[in-house]
């Protein structure tokens, strides 16, 4: 419930936004396009090419869809029994290292997942201790999936966990008094509750598996498991054929797209519920049997993301810390990491915010079909920017700047925007929810008390979002600070992030720097993690 | 500070009769270059000194990701490049580099150039070089392959990390070494060894760190690594096996562009990089053989490698043109 000049803000609101995202995903791919004209689009894609487009097409699509699989359906059990135990001693703590995943670049985190799961990992040395001597390995499809719920079980997990938390009490209390248990309550309030996020979530993991590059070859195995995000990069990397680049990356949203919309994946309407704060103490979910399956669930889930994590921490202890910490070029790439993770995180969940106010606006259904083509567009800017390669959005823009030898600026915000363009799914995914439900709780009361515009925003809105703002916030900041910088792939000489010195580390044989940095990266992610936690809980009412 | 600078400036502008001509202090050369080059540990700031006390200018490395970004590079930028030189590029990318028309010949006396095979060219001057090898963990392996037919046909229990061709240049190596060594059979051979591949990585940074991290007891890399282990972490826990058929060949190369806005001081540096000033740094910076003599000994680890008496080098005419064919070949075969 909006006023008429609210109304008016939020959706012009969305069409900037929508401009923006637009132009800042069009003007590089049509930069690339016209590049690659001189070539011939299909330039490389020979007859011979066809069956391997084909095979790698497959192997994609299979891999993506079985992490998805495997990652939601361990991901809804885990926020269910998190949901049921809103307060056991460590939980903010593991709420917390769920984020920290998304925030280490690949290659550290296939590191340390081979620490545990690897030929000489802790896995397979306690099973020597059991007499079973032949190691089993991971590489191959077992080791993409298992890298991939890595890092979206906890992802999925922290995206559907707050819909449960969302509830009001009164149902719990109900489902106790009418004797409501497992399956029965399941169906009727947790399955409608989660169903959108769960939706989302699968959506998004499946988007991020789709195009995962690095975790795909490192454990892959071999060239069997190539997925169409190896052949856009070689594409780029090695041929330097824009043309069949975009080609390819064509084919890949295209393909994406339609299988998340045949699966109903893509950003699900709102369903306003009526609820009464938060509060989320569980009478229903009493019982020995109950708590100890939960309380199983719970732990194997938090080793399974904190073994990789802890393996990380191992390795970096090894390294010289004071010596890398005394460093001034570390001083420097963390500055201006920190400096990209903090604008790009901005612009992201500003874009976000603004997206999710139109398409509240616009209103579902929408009564006009302009205001339709708002609410969906606004809606699909939130997933199709995950599809678009990094690598060719990042190539593109450096067509635009002429290759940036010497430029500062330029470069920087290039990869600002790619940064904010491919974190704003997960922001949308995270704000989204929470919007409608205050939306939902406070609108009618702010009307009928005459707050409106900026002074509602200030008083009633941010206010009631400040713990989605600052979780949205902070899965963009962890995101960018992991991230290589697509721009890495054509150098950017006077721009050094953390990962890029982590990189350049690792490719001078210094492993144990490399390590150390890969500890400091994830600390740093870490304690920014926890201090947005810190202000989210402290200026939301969320939790009231 | 800034503003301090305006008044000689204005000076000469206002006095262009009592100044002088143009001095080289007044001029620039960039080079683009890979990153780990001019990284803090890697030879490029030496070099960058040593060059700068010579030729009273101002020496500007610009660093990319590796030699084939560096091409990329090139291509973005066409004409307008900023810089004067490339250095980083490898035989395997001359052909490619040349069709770019963006190079000129250098028109220099390589004399003292001393790379093996005899490579030369009218327009890339070699400035160091290597060879693949395949490095093991001697705490795991005590009988290393001795032979490319060892590795290939050895204990498939016994696993190697290798990259991948599509998209690093060592990977490309073991490609064109194994096509070098069996020809036609190469499909075969690459069959065979996949079993014995652990997992193929896209670049050389990532196997390094797997092998180093202990999960494979072999990784391909360079004769050289092991100097750094032994130079650096005095260890020589880990080492080349020697190939009895021989070692493929990687130089590295450097060139003048066509538009450099800075020919001459470009060709003064590609002569400076063909004497010790510049060699001395190579080998324990940059961790490959020099091209070219040295002032000072190489350090004894150098003395350990493996260096081998025979050598595998495909024309750059020839990478260039079956390079898709050899890989669709390895696609084949490894993904059977």
């Amino acid at each position: 419930m909006l006023t008429r000049a609210e109304h008016r803000a939020a959706r012009s609101g969305g069409v900037a936004a929508l401009l923006a995202i637009g132009l800042a995903l069009a003007v590089p791919i049509a930069v690339m396009v016209a590049y690659g004209a001189d070539a011939g689009l299909g330039a490389g894609l020979g007859p011979g090419q066809g069956d391997y487009l084909w095979r790698i097409t497959r192997f994609t699509l299979l891999q993506a869809g079985l992490s998805t699989l495997l990652s939601v359906a361990l991901a809804v059990p885990l926020a269910r029994a998190l949901a049921r135990r809103p307060a056991f001693f460590g939980r903010r703590g593991l709420i917390n290292l769920f984020a920290l995943p998304l925030g280490l670049p690949p290659l550290v985190a296939a590191l340390g997942l081979i620490e545990i799961w690897g030929r000489n990992g802790v896995a397979n040395k306690g099973l020597a201790l059991f007499g079973i001597e032949t190691p089993f390995s991971i590489y191959g499809l077992t080791g993409i999936l298992l890298a991939h719920v890595f890092f979206n079980l906890p992802l999925a997990t922290r995206l559907i966990l707050p819909t449960l938390e969302r509830l009001p009490p009164e149902y719990w209390k109900t489902a106790a008094n009418l004797g409501l248990k497992g399956w029965t309550l399941f169906r009727l309030i947790e399955w409608p509750a989660m169903r959108k996020s769960v939706a989302g979530a699968a959506g998004l993991v499946f988007m991020l598996c789709a195009t995962s590059f690095t975790l795909v070859l490192v454990l892959g195995g071999g060239p069997a498991a190539t997925t169409l995000e190896v052949a856009i990069y070689q594409a780029l990397r090695f041929d330097f054929a824009p043309g069949r680049a975009v080609l390819l990356s064509t084919i890949q949203v295209a393909l994406t797209l339609t299988i998340m919309a045949a699966l109903k994946l893509i950003a699900a309407p709102a369903d306003p519920g009526d609820t009464k704060g938060g509060g989320s103490a569980r009478p229903d979910a009493q019982g020995g049997f109950q708590v100890l399956s939960d309380a199983v669930l719970i732990g194997l889930s938090g080793l399974f993301v904190a073994g990789p994590m802890a393996a990380v921490i191992g390795a970096g202890l090894v390294a010289d810390l004071p010596r890398l910490l005394t460093d001034p070029l570390f001083w420097r790439a963390t500055a201006t990491s920190l400096g990209i993770g903090l604008v790009s995180a901005t612009l992201a969940t500003a874009l976000s915010s603004l997206l999710i106010r139109a398409r509240h606006s616009a209103g579902e259904p929408a009564d006009t079909a302009a205001l339709g083509l708002l609410s969906a567009s606004s809606g699909a800017a939130g997933s199709l920017t995950l599809l678009a390669p990094p690598v060719v959005l990042g190539a593109g823009w450096f067509l635009m700047l002429g290759g940036g030898a010497g430029q500062l600026f330029a470069p920087l915000a290039a990869i600002i925007v790619i940064n904010a363009l491919m974190a704003l799914p997960f922001v949308m995914r995270v704000l989204e929810p929470a919007h409608r439900t205050a939306m939902a709780r406070n609108s009618r009361l702010a009307l009928s008390l005459g707050v409106t515009g900026f002074n509602r925003i200030r008083q009633v809105d941010l206010p009631a979002m400040a713990l989605p703002l600052t979780t949205g916030f902070v899965f963009a900041l962890a995101l960018s600070l992991g991230d290589l910088g697509a721009i890495a792939l054509f150098g950017s000489d006077r721009i050094m992030t953390l990962p890029w010195l982590l990189y350049q580390k690792l490719g001078s044989y210094r492993t144990d720097d490399a390590a150390g940095l890969a500890l400091l990266l994830g600390g740093t992610t870490m304690a920014l993690i926890l201090l947005a936690d810190r202000l989210g809980r402290r200026d939301g009412n969320d939790r009231a | 500070m800034r503003k301090s600078w305006l008044i000689p400036a204005a000076l000469m502008a206002a006095a262009p009769l009592i100044a002088q001509p143009a001095t080289a202090a007044d001029k620039t050369l960039t080079v683009y270059t890979y990153e780990s080059f001019v990284a803090e540990w890697g030879p490029g700031p030496k070099i960058e000194a040593a060059f700068e006390a010579e030729c009273g200018c101002d020496l500007n490395w610009v660093g990319v990701a590796d030699g084939v970004a560096l091409l990329n590079r090139l291509k973005l930028e066409g004409e307008n490049a900023v810089a004067s030189l490339v250095l980083g590029l490898d035989t395997n990318l001359i052909a490619e580099a040349k069709a770019t028309g963006l190079f000129a010949a250098h028109g220099l006396d390589t004399g003292a150039i001393s790379v093996p095979r005899d490579f030369s060219d009218d327009v890339f001057i070699p400035y160091d070089y290597g060879y693949f090898a395949v490095i093991y963990d001697s705490d795991s392996i005590t009988t290393p392959p001795a032979s490319l037919k060892d590795l290939v046909e050895g204990n498939a229990d016994e696993k190697i990390v290798i990259q991948d061709p599509r998209t690093s240049t060592p990977g490309l190596g073991l490609l064109l070494w194994i096509k070098s060594v069996y020809g036609d059979d190469a499909a075969a051979a690459w069959e065979q060894l996949s079993g014995r591949v652990l997992t193929v990585t896209p670049g050389w940074s990532e196997s390094y760190g797997l092998f180093t991290s202990g999960e494979a007891p072999m990784v391909l890399s360079y004769t050289t690594s092991p100097a750094y282990h032994l130079v650096v972490e005095e260890t020589d826990r880990y080492r080349a096996a020697e190939f009895e058929e021989g070692h493929y060949l990687q130089i590295e190369v450097a060139g003048l562009l066509a538009n450099a806005p800075e020919a001459d001081l470009a060709r003064q540096f590609l002569d400076f990089m063909m004497t010790p000033g510049f060699q001395n740094h190579i080998p324990t910076h940059n961790w490959m053989l020099p091209a070219a003599a040295v002032s000072e000994p190489l350090p004894e680890a150098f003395e350990t490698l493996v260096s081998p008496e025979k050598s595998f080098l495909f024309t750059p005419g020839e990478v260039a043109q079956s390079r898709a064919a050899w890989i669709e070949e390895w696609l084949g075969a490894m993904s059977r």
